[in-house]
This record gives C-alpha cells, sequence and structure tokens, in this order.
C-alpha cells in the first residue's frame, strides 16, 4: 500500500517541478516582454543604467516614426506579397501531388515518392549560389517572384497530404465514381472539404515559415524598396546614431503577424508543425 | 480498363506536373550545377575554367576555412546536446500541467520559435548590449566584469547557442510532449501501484518509449545546426565575421563578397554530402532500432 507519508512527498516534490516549470517559462519569456516594453518608452529611459519593468511614460512614438518615416510599409507589403504567394503555390501544388500519390496508379509514382523523400535531406542553404544565378538568368533579382521561387518546395506538405488522403475511406470515392465523377471533381467536392482542417493548418505554417524566412531574401534583394521585413529592420539604419526604441519597435511591428497568427490558431500551428516533423500529433 | 489506366496516367501528370517542375527547377537543376561549378574557377555568375579538384585540394589550407569548420562544429557541440536535453527536461515539466494551464505555459516557451530570426536578433542584441543590456545588470550582480558578449570571440559562439536553444527549443518541446503523451496513462498507474520511484519510473518507462522522438529531435537539431548562418551573420554585422566564421557563412563570403563562385561551391558540396551523410545514418539507426523491437 501508498503510505499517506508518501503519497505527500510525490505530491511535494511534483509541485515543486511544476512551480519550477513555471517559474522558468516567465523567465523564458522574459527577453521578449523586455524588448517590447522598451519600445514603448521613450529613448532617454530606455539608456537609464537601472531595470524599470514598467515606463515611466508610456509612448507610441516609436511605432508612429516606423510607420511614417521609414520603408516599414513598403516591407511589409512585400512580406504579405511574397508569404500569400509562397503559401498558395506550395499548398495547390502539394495537394495536388500528394493526391495523385494517394489516390491514383501511374508510372513512375515510386520513384516521385522516393524523390520526395530524398528530397527531405537536401540543405537549401547549399543551393543559394545556383538558386541566386537561376534567379539573375530568370531576371528576377529585386522582384517577388525572385523572392519566392526557391522557397515553393516544402516536400513535408506532400507527404502530410498524402497520409491524410489516405485515410479518407474507399468507399467515398467508389460512390463519386459511380456517379461519373472525374478526378478533379473528386479532389474539390470529396477530398479536400473532408481536409479543410489540416489544409488551414499547413497554410499558416508556410505562411509564417516564409515570413520568417532570411537567408534568401537577403541574398536576392538588393534594392532597399523590395525587402521583405525581416531583411529590412536589420539591414536599413536611416538615422544616425542608435536609436534603441525605435529599433525594438520595428522589431514588434515584424514579429506580431506571426505571433498573432500562432496565438490566434495555437492549435493549428503546433499540429501542422508536429505533423511537419513526421509526428501524428 | 486500359483505356482507364491511360486516362489515370494523364490525370496523375497533370496533378504532379506543379510540383515537378518546380521540383526541377529549384532542386535538381542547382544540385547539379553546384556539383559542377565546384570543378572550375567560375565566378559568381558566368563561366570558368574546368581545374579539377582544386577547390577542394586549397580547403585544407585555408585558415578561414579551417575557422568554419571548427566554428561549425563548435556550435553544434553547443547545441544539440544541451538543446535536446534542455527541452526534454521543460517538456517533462510542462506534461504535468493539464488544460488551459498546459497550453498557456507551452505558449511562454514556444513563442521564440514562431519569430523571425531578425527579430531574435534584435532583442537578443538590446538584451545583450555592452552599455544598457539587461544582461549586464546580471554580470554586475553577480560580480563579473561587464563583457561586450557579441563582440568577445570566446563568449560568441556561446553565446550564439544560448539564444539558438532559446529560440528553437519550443519546437523540441513540443515533440517531446508529442511523445509523452503517446506513452498510455495505465502504464503509469502500473508503475505507482508497484509504488516506483520518480526516478525509476523515468529511467524504466519514460525514457526508453521516448527514445524514437529523442533520436527524432536529436537529428534533426544537429541538420539544422549544420547550417547555422542567420544567427552569425546578424550579430558579427559591425564585428569580426572572420573570427565568428561557419560553413555557410563561408560560402556566403566566397560566393557573394568574393565572387568566387567554384570556391564557394566546393564548401557547398562539402556541407550538401555532410548533411546527407548525417540523414542517411539517421535513418539507418531509426531502422535499426526499430527492427530490434
Amino acid at each position: 500500500m501508498v503510505s499517506v507519508q508518501a503519497l505527500r512527498r510525490v505530491n511535494f516534490w511534483g509541485g515543486m517541478i511544476t512551480a519550477l516549470t513555471v517559474v522558468l517559462a516567465i523567465i523564458w519569456a522574459f527577453p521578449l516582454y523586455w524588448g517590447v516594453i522598451s519600445s514603448l518608452k521613450p529613448e532617454d529611459e530606455v539608456v537609464r543604467p537601472y531595470i524599470a519593468l514598467w515606463p515611466e511614460t508610456l509612448t507610441f512614438q516609436h511605432y508612429i516614426h516606423a510607420i511614417t518615416a521609414t520603408q516599414i510599409g513598403n516591407w511589409y507589403v512585400n512580406s504579405v506579397a511574397v508569404a500569400v504567394g509562397v503559401t498558395l503555390i506550395t499548398i495547390t501544388s502539394s495537394m495536388l501531388c500528394g493526391y495523385a500519390l494517394s489516390q491514383l496508379s501511374f508510372p513512375g509514382r515510386k520513384l516521385l515518392w522516393w524523390l520526395i523523400l530524398a528530397s527531405f535531406m537536401v540543405p537549401t542553404q547549399a543551393l543559394i549560389i545556383n538558386h541566386f544565378v537561376l534567379v539573375a538568368q530568370l531576371d528576377l533579382l529585386n522582384t517577388w517572384a525572385g523572392i519566392m521561387l526557391p522557397q515553393l518546395i516544402h516536400p513535408v506538405i506532400i507527404i502530410v497530404y498524402k497520409q491524410f488522403f489516405d485515410q479518407v475511406p474507399r468507399d467515398f470515392r467508389e460512390a463519386a465514381v459511380m456517379d461519373n465523377a472525374g478526378e478533379f471533381r473528386i479532389l474539390s467536392k470529396v477530398y479536400l472539404p473532408m481536409n479543410w482542417g489540416v489544409t488551414t493548418a499547413l497554410s499558416i505554417v508556410t505562411f509564417i515559415w516564409t515570413w520568417n524566412a532570411f537567408l534568401w531574401p537577403f541574398l536576392s534583394v538588393t534594392r532597399t524598396e523590395m525587402m521583405t521585413i525581416t531583411v529590412g529592420i536589420t539591414q536599413v539604419n536611416d538615422a544616425f546614431g542608435v536609436y534603441y526604441a525605435r529599433e525594438l519597435a520595428a522589431a514588434v511591428l515584424a514579429g506580431l503577424p506571426v505571433a498573432l497568427a500562432y496565438l490566434l490558431f495555437q492549435r493549428k500551428v503546433t499540429e501542422a508543425i508536429t505533423l511537419s516533423a513526421g509526428i501524428k500529433g | 480498363m486500359l483505356i482507364n489506366r491511360r486516362k489515370d496516367t494523364l490525370i496523375a501528370a497533370v496533378l504532379v506536373a506543379p510540383f515537378l517542375a518546380i521540383y526541377l527547377l529549384v532542386f535538381i537543376w542547382p544540385t547539379v550545377q553546384m556539383f559542377g561549378i565546384s570543378f572550375t574557377d567560375a565566378p559568381l555568375i558566368g563561366d570558368g575554367n574546368f581545374v579539377g579538384l582544386d577547390n577542394y585540394a586549397r580547403l585544407d589550407s585555408d585558415p578561414r576555412f579551417r575557422t568554419a569548420a571548427w566554428n561549425t562544429a563548435y556550435f553544434v557541440l553547443l547545441t544539440v546536446l544541451p538543446g535536446t536535453i534542455v527541452a526534454l527536461l521543460i517538456a517533462l515539466g510542462v506534461s504535468r500541467l493539464k488544460g488551459r494551464a498546459q497550453s498557456a505555459v507551452l505558449a511562454l516557451f514556444f513563442l521564440p520559435y514562431i519569430l523571425p530570426v531578425s527579430v531574435v536578433y534584435l532583442i537578443w542584441d538590446w538584451v545583450l548590449n555592452f552599455q544598457f543590456g539587461i544582461s549586464m545588470h546580471i554580470l554586475d550582480w553577480l560580480g563579473i566584469d561587464r563583457v561586450p558578449i557579441t563582440k568577445t570571440r570566446a563568449w560568441f559562439m556561446p553565446a550564439m547557442a544560448v539564444v539558438t536553444i532559446w529560440w528553437t527549443a519550443g519546437f523540441s518541446i513540443l515533440l517531446f510532449l508529442a511523445g509523452l503523451r503517446a506513452i498510455p496513462a495505465e502504464i503509469y498507474e502500473a508503475a505507482s501501484l508497484d509504488n516506483a520511484s520518480r526516478w525509476t519510473v523515468f529511467r524504466k518507462i519514460t525514457w526508453p518509449l521516448l527514445y524514437p522522438i529523442t533520436s527524432l529531435v536529436f537529428t534533426i537539431q544537429l541538420i539544422s545546426q549544420l547550417k547555422i548562418f542567420d544567427q552569425v551573420y546578424l550579430f558579427s554585422q559591425g564585428g569580426r565575421p572572420n573570427d565568428n566564421m561557419v560553413l555557410v557563412y563561408y560560402v556566403f563570403q566566397r560566393a557573394f563578397q568574393q565572387d568566387q563562385g567554384g570556391r564557394a561551391a566546393a564548401v557547398a558540396v562539402t556541407l550538401f554530402v555532410l548533411v546527407v551523410a548525417v540523414s542517411v545514418l539517421q535513418f539507418q539507426l531509426l531502422r535499426l532500432s526499430g527492427g530490434r523491437r
């Protein structure tokens, strides 16, 4: 039998571990809080030699400055355009390919599947030289299309789609075939509606991944007005001297869309990310 | 029947075409080209003469390449195993919480992972700022002399490791949590009936059942840390990038700053082969451990 003392002891240590986890979580998120709160202080308050967890004067002046006096508006438009474009193209092409792999038999199916699995290993960072050559030859440097092109592939999305399409009971397909429905009709009327959940989840994370991309957007754009926001806020200093709070306000603006996407769709985001690592959540 | 199959093939070709076209254009073609130009003295854009294995032979005596290789290895050492352990411990803690409390605490650990590297850089550059950074108050409080952390060679990589673990741990925690949830509660109930201690339960139940996830987290991190560039580049701005050189940075510098596409490609190929080798090894290990059960 479990003695009462033993149970108490277990509860005490269990409680300690839980408390420790919560404290660590707060410490973990503290740099984020510190970044946000510093961006809401006047510049002279930011550089005071002591720690003030709350601003004496709360100000949005740095945000107003970022929006009205820098190119951040441009960068936002570029980031949104690129992220939406990549998401649409990647999700559509992956869904179609995943459907073919799951539901149709055709010569070369095995080879295609093998190619997709093999592509997991390819480090895209190693391909930057030849991506640059390719995009330069197509005359797409400093354009949205050029920023998008090498980012249009996430093989894992095809694999996730195939898994989900595989799970749709065969009866649905047979019924649709009996009705003389074509493949595109079956996909759009049966398979897609049954998998809206995973489609939204994958779209959200593809958007986040593209929004966050740094290396390729950084290499393929040299004109400041064509930069995405992740590149722009680190590469352009449009004023002399250092303005810490201003930089942090720009950082908050750059992180806001993805942070909001995560906080609003927490379940979906974590589901898609777990799936993309090859685990069923 | 035959017509049906031919129709199937045609439809499949149409469905697969968009993906396949992009795949050939941005995966296969650049990979082939990368190998090709690594045997030439080509600039970034344009043709070069065939030089055989020269570009590879020169790596051994190139001090910057050596720095890059060492720093990458050092960074891997500082992040992969420590990152896995930190994430496992946090996941064990988080898994004790239930419902909304768990999602809230998980969100605090996970938020950094969802942010772009630029934001992570700006926040930590501010936290580590030599004059006004909040971390300097902590050094003062501990009685340690202030150091310009990102400008000091000895501190640079460890600092990058801390920032990287802080940034990416959320992902590993998420995977560990999924693994922990998959362990049936009955096993733990049986163990508690046997009065097993917390440590025994971990060692005999949690750890073995979690092993596949642990090895997955470990390899995913190993592969992504081999490819480190963004943080190192951003934190080296205005500093001494040549001291903080890593493999991808070397490729970037040779190709884009020194216009030596061929020599850069040799290092890109090296990285490529390294990452593929690790992936294949991982796959084999998983298959072997899967076959044992």
